[in-house]
């Protein structure tokens, strides 16, 4: 149900062409995403699917228009190389997922590391939120280069967008 | 939209709430989900609809953008001096069980600091992010 759901968006976020509507169809697709999340319980993921995908996105893209104009532009190439592209991106990805071990398979590193970090996590670090005891501790090297990664995509926000004085009379 | 009574009203009635949400994300993240991340963003959200509703000068008044664009790598900061301090401490990088006399209770503090540190890189990014577009915007 909630996959045809994602389906059916994504088909609509392709059709429409009102920029806006598709934002608002973008915010639809996170909480829907963050509701197979949670249906697979993964709660902090879906709880950060919901605040970034949802919320955050969301404004940037509504922002996004605010600057620009809010009606998709007509093509002006042929939609035969991008669509040879997606098709071969398409193709690679459904093969690579065909070398996936099965869902919920025992052989599986997460499988098999999991039951350890389980066991130590509340005797070593005092906290029951194992989530929380790994990406802080156990992958804390993991997570300082993720908020380097915020970091840096903010900085290069910043320098794109803030200080681009308009020379006087240039409208954009 | 800034003159809408109803809009006002409710948002000064759900920012306390949101705001509050995101400080019990922040402190709650050892016992249930959460986190700096999540928490970061919440805040960060809860800023944003202050400024939709009552006016970017408002915000800008009240967080300065000059203190949003210092908090940016401070966060970073925060999270690699706790690393560090763990190798002053005896340890590795990022190891936080040297920074106290038990190793556990140094473990809490580490994964306590370690994500306000991801709080404050967040918020504040998400924040400066906004900032820079609808500065763009007003002018």
């Amino acid at each position: 149900m909630l996959l045809t759901l994602l389906a059916a968006t994504t088909v609509a976020v392709v059709r429409v062409r009102s920029l806006f509507a598709v934002a608002i169809l973008s915010g639809i697709y996170s909480f829907l995403m963050a509701s197979v999340l949670l249906v697979l319980d993964a709660v902090d993921v879906a709880m950060t699917e919901a605040s970034v995908g949802a919320g955050i996105a969301m404004v940037l893209m509504l922002g996004t228009l605010h600057l620009t104009k809010t009606e998709e532009a007509r093509p002006t190439h042929s939609p035969l190389l991008p669509l040879a592209v997606a098709a071969t991106t398409a193709g690679v990805l459904i093969w690579g997922v065909t070398g996936l071990p099965p869902f919920g398979a025992a052989a599986t590193p997460v499988h098999l590391a999991g039951p350890d970090y389980l066991a130590r996590s509340l005797a070593e670090t005092g906290i029951p939120n194992v989530v929380t005891s790994v990406l802080a501790s156990y992958r804390g090297f993991d997570t300082l280069g993720e908020i380097t990664v915020i970091f840096t995509a903010g900085i290069a926000v910043l320098l794109l967008l803030k200080r681009s004085p308009r020379r006087p009379g240039q409208d954009g | 939209m800034r003159l809408d009574v109803i809009l006002r009203v409710v948002t000064k009635m759900i920012l306390p709430a949101m705001l509050l949400f995101a400080v019990y994300v922040q402190f709650h993240a050892d016992y249930g989900p959460g986190g700096g991340f999540q928490a970061g963003v919440i805040a960060a959200a809860g800023f944003i609809l202050y400024a939709l509703i009552y006016g970017l000068g408002a915000l800008m008044r009240l967080v300065p953008v000059a203190l949003v664009e210092a908090l940016v790598p401070m966060g970073v900061l925060i999270f690699a001096g706790v690393g560090i301090a763990g190798i002053l401490a005896g340890g590795d990088f990022l190891d936080y069980s040297h920074l106290l006399h038990d190793p556990v209770h140094a473990q809490e503090w580490g994964i306590f600091l370690v994500e306000v540190g991801v709080f404050v890189t967040v918020a504040s990014t998400m924040l400066a992010i906004f900032y820079a577009f609808a500065a763009r915007g007003r002018r």
